[in-house]
């Protein structure tokens, strides 16, 4: 079995992993961060959605060993335990953008991307068109929308455009 | 009231709190429990809609590497695993029960459906098991398949279950037939629609799973499900499938992403996963891919409904029929068998006084995924047949479609419907004036002729629902054939601390109840919010509650609670009365403080709490220890959640495309206890609803291949398909529950669809569209069509 090498959430890590292995499943399952899910089987719930070197990225459809080398983050990545959480998760919460919450983290990680290609200050059209990647079965979108603006917002507030490193 | 609790009381728009463990990815749904030794199940499913299973052959799979077993059919029925059944009993006009097939949770004889499981393999990891799956060679004879339930009862029509004629499970009605007919005879005016509810897939983004555990130390078994209700999988599963007796079976439903109802019944999966884990004696878990959700996760809908409204001269209902067959699709699911029945022609009312209705369901199997509840259940069948024939009728008559339904509406309660329900309160002509106002209707005409020079056409539809929701009465759903009861349970347990845990027999998978049922503990008690911990999901834990569905939490759950919570009081004031020394009869409690009535002598909620349980200052003998009470509730009536829901569309002439340019949203819950968890249901629901209308539809061809079988080919509605919704509520209390309370999640669901179709049908002038209306239908039907005028 190969082996490959990335950093995730800051950390170095190392895994044996098929060449099948998707990047999800070596999130999930040898590194049991969680916290990525997965939605379907066709790339288009965007539950999965991870940083790859800064850009959003579906993580089921990324194979490991592409990302061999890479910087990944994932949804426990954004906050430190016990430190304060982003702006944009406290956006979702504020803002009552999620419900069973399964999509969230795919959807949080997306909305930062959202922000660093679209900046901080995004209409409800912009976010409309740009969740075309993420699926909600739950809220309607209608707080999902207003959370992202609102974590856009407040991102420019603490004078960050980035997602955390 | 003090700022601590109108900031976290009833009312109040509490921020969740559940949302940490979300919004941090800390949430642990089934797929990410991990248990030592776990293994991994991957099924073989059949790609035939129907045939005979002539030989398996798992030889050469049982070699494959990491390969713990190959388990099939005939090996489930060797080790008598009983069937997965249906659980209520309907009763055809002949007085013959259903016709329930067997359904055993892997196929050994027929298989009845694409993707009907025949095998399972268990390996060591989820990759070696599927690569051996594919190595179970079966021979199957293919025979001929019944897709079309409108053709499912033709004579010549292949029958798919032995003894089981014409396919027909059974031949419901209700109403009176003589009555009705009579009415329709002297009527002024019909109107006559021939409606298809489409077929539905309700996809919640969090894919079925199931983790089966076995203890042989024990000989207990326990399963982590995605399940609305662990009580009522585990009651099944002991008593009707016979995997083991109830009180050595757990089941756990953890965090659940969504459910919408297709997470109500109990499956083959977790039956086979139950079986493997005692078989294997290691831990074996399985998780749905979304291909094997959309083949396998019970649908929604699938109504062909023939209906008829009759009228008066001026407008005035006189009666209305309706004749449908409902798809229940290759077996009967759980609770299947309600759905098209008690759970639609119940509802066929709607909000106006109707003299005389008649339905008839005839249930019939087909070779697909079996149907059954999904947000709504029953009720937006109703009220999309109720509420496109009221349009239509209006447009046929020339009544303004509001007019004609203030015309009709229900003015007096109680009122007791035809069809069994009797709604207790209620105020239909104040949702309609409020979304009135709150859509500006009366600009319309005026966006309608500014829309028409953008080449766009516009239209208004109207949708004035009512659902029967906090299911449900016991007495009355078992007198029409529910096999339980559909009360709930709740425990509130006050910790010597102060603190109050909360068990309830429901469940949620997205409605905040750790947050909702904590705010009403918190304002009862005047405790603080924080102090209220909610658990749910164990059947180890909590005691048996049947779960979460038919918007049910807040009436009959939160019902349970309150009169926990009444006999919590009750015992707080004895145990405080011996700490005053005071009669119990004079001592009150109000904001968590206990007083002796006329005097400052008082005791604080935390001091009689740990007295509760110190017990010094009682005997015992008298009084017991402890600060523990339960209560089962069980509602006395349905309740009634009704309103006015206004769609307003812009259709494209050129490419038939329609966008949603404002909805209005006005329902009457009854109580509301947090209104930003109500709001987003009734989002939630309306973007089902939406995505029933112009998206989202289950294609079967003639061999019973699910065509769309992935989010590819079956649409979800997504952010840029839908707008932003404007929500109002108004007011009237159920009396049925003692907070008043009538229900929230399934309402948008139960409304949209007939507003979404009654406004494209005003932009583009004809009735003939169904859905899912996507650009390609809408575009059709205006090929045929002339453009109303603007007004």
């Amino acid at each position: 079995m190969p082996a490959v090498s990335m950093t995730v959430n800051g950390k170095a890590v190392t895994g044996d992993v098929e060449a099948r292995t998707l990047l999800v499943q070596f999130l999930r399952e040898n590194l049991r961060l969680t916290g990525t899910h997965v939605g379907c089987d066709t790339s288009q719930c965007g539950a999965c959605v991870v940083h790859v070197d800064g850009i959003a990225a579906k993580s089921c459809t990324l194979l490991a060993l592409q990302c061999e080398g890479a910087k990944i983050t994932t949804i426990e990545g954004l906050a430190e335990a016990g430190g304060p959480l982003h702006p944009m998760q406290e956006a979702f919460r504020e803002n009552h953008g999620l419900q069973c919450g399964y999509c969230t983290p795919g959807m949080i990680m997306a909305a930062l991307d959202i922000v660093r290609r679209r900046g901080n200050d995004l209409d409800e059209h912009t976010i409309r068109e740009q969740l075309d990647g993420n699926i909600c079965r739950c809220t309607g979108y209608h707080n999902i929308v207003k959370a992202i603006a609102a974590g856009a917002k407040a991102m420019a507030k603490g004078g960050t455009r980035q997602a955390a490193e | 009231m003090s700022a601590t609790k109108s900031a976290t009381g009833i009312g109040a728009a509490v921020r969740r709190k559940e949302d940490f463990r979300f919004i941090t990815g800390q949430g642990q749904y089934t797929d990410d429990v991990v248990r030592p030794g776990e293994t991994r199940a991957a099924f073989v499913r059949s790609p035939h809609a129907r045939a005979k299973i002539k030989s398996l052959d798992a030889a050469a799979a049982k070699k494959m590497p990491g390969v713990l077993a190959v388990l099939t059919g005939a090996d489930l029925a060797n080790d008598k695993i009983g069937n997965l059944i249906c659980g209520w009993m309907i009763h055809s006009k002949d007085g013959t029960p259903m016709k329930m097939a067997p359904h055993p949770a892997l196929a050994s004889g027929n298989v009845n459906c694409v993707g009907d499981a025949v095998a399972v393999v268990i390996g060591e990891t989820l990759a070696q098991a599927r690569d051996a799956a594919e190595k179970v060679k079966v021979d199957y004879e293919v025979l001929p398949a019944v897709v079309d339930p409108a053709k499912a009862q033709a004579a010549g029509a292949p029958q798919i279950h032995a003894d089981i004629a014409n396919n027909t499970i059974y031949r419901w009605h209700l109403g009176d037939a003589k009555a009705t007919a009579a009415a329709f005879a002297a009527a002024k005016h019909v109107t006559k629609l021939d409606i298809i509810n489409n077929r539905l897939v309700p996809n919640a983004i969090e894919p079925r799973a199931a983790l089966a555990e076995y203890d042989a130390g024990t000989d207990n078994l326990t399963l982590w499900n995605t399940s609305q209700n662990p009580h009522v999988a585990r009651l099944v599963i002991a008593a009707f499938v016979g995997m083991a007796p109830e009180h050595k079976l757990r089941v756990i439903a953890p965090d659940v992403g969504g459910g919408f109802g297709s997470k109500i019944f109990i499956y083959p999966e977790e039956v086979v996963c139950l079986w493997a884990s005692r078989k294997v004696r290691r831990p074996v878990k399985w998780t749905a891919e979304r291909t094997e959700s959309f083949l396998t996760d019970a649908h929604g809908r699938d109504h062909v409904t023939h209906a008829e409204l009759a009228l008066d001269a001026n407008g005035k209902i006189l009666a209305l029929r309706a004749k449908t067959i409902a798809n229940l699709g290759a077996y009967m699911s759980t609770f299947s068998s309600s759905v098209p029945t008690y759970l639609y022609g119940t509802l066929l009312s709607g909000q106006y006084d109707i003299p005389s209705i008649y339905c008839e369901v005839d249930a019939v199997y087909t070779n697909t995924a079996p149907v059954d509840a999904y947000r709504g259940a029953g009720r937006p069948e109703a009220t999309f047949v109720v509420e496109r024939l009221v349009e239509v009728a209006s447009r046929q008559m020339g009544i303004d479609p509001a007019e004609l339904r203030r015309r009709n509406f229900i003015k007096s309660f109680p009122h007791q419907t035809p069809v069994i329900m009797a709604y207790d309160a209620g105020d239909y002509h104040a949702s309609l004036k409020k979304a009135l106002e709150i859509a500006d209707v009366k600009g319309f005409g005026k966006r309608k002729r500014e829309a028409v020079r953008h080449g766009k056409l516009r239209g208004l539809g109207f949708s004035t629902y009512i659902e029967a929701c906090g299911i449900a009465p016991s007495q009355a759903v078992g007198s029409l054939g529910a096999g339980v009861g559909l009360w709930e349970s709740a425990e509130v347990r006050v910790n010597p601390t102060g603190s109050v845990e909360v068990l309830t027999g429901c469940h949620a998978h997205g409605q905040g109840h750790e947050t909702t049922f904590a705010q009403l503990v918190s304002e009862r008690l005047g405790i603080p919010f924080e102090n209220v911990s909610i658990v749910h999901g164990d059947t180890d834990k909590v005691q048996f509650g049947m779960g979460t569905y038919g918007s049910r939490s807040g009436a009959v759950g939160m019902s349970a609670i309150v009169k926990a919570l009444d006999k919590i009081e009750v015992k707080a004031k004895k145990v405080a009365a011996f700490m005053l020394e005071a009669a119990e009869g004079d001592i009150e409690f109000k904001d968590g403080k206990f007083t002796v009535a006329g005097t400052d002598k008082s005791a604080a909620w935390g001091d009689v709490a740990l007295n509760a349980y110190i017990a010094h200052k009682f005997t015992g003998a008298e009084l017991e220890p402890g600060l523990k009470e339960t209560s089962f509730y069980d509602p006395t009536n349905f309740t009634f959640p009704a309103g006015c829901h206004i769609c307003e569309v812009e259709v494209d002439i050129d490419t038939g495309k329609t966008e949603i340019v404002n909805w209005t949203a006005v329902d009457d819950f009854g109580t509301v206890i947090n209104p930003m968890i109500v709001e987003g249901q009734v989002h939630g629901g309306i973007a089902q609803g939406i995505g029933q209308a112009l998206l989202e539809g289950a294609v079967y061809d003639k061999a019973g291949q699910l065509v769309t079988g992935s989010m590819m080919d079956y649409t979800m509605p997504r952010a840029h398909d839908l707008p932003s919704f404007h929500v109002g509520l108004t007011e009237t209390k159920s009396p049925s529950n003692p907070l008043g309370i009538k229900g929230c999640g399934e309402a948008g669901a139960i409304a949209a669809p007939a507003a979404v179709i009654n406004a494209i049908t005003d932009a583009i002038g004809t009735e003939n569209l169904a859905m899912p209306a996507t650009a390609n239908a809408v575009w059709s039907a205006l090929q045929g069509a002339k453009p109303r005028q603007a007004a």
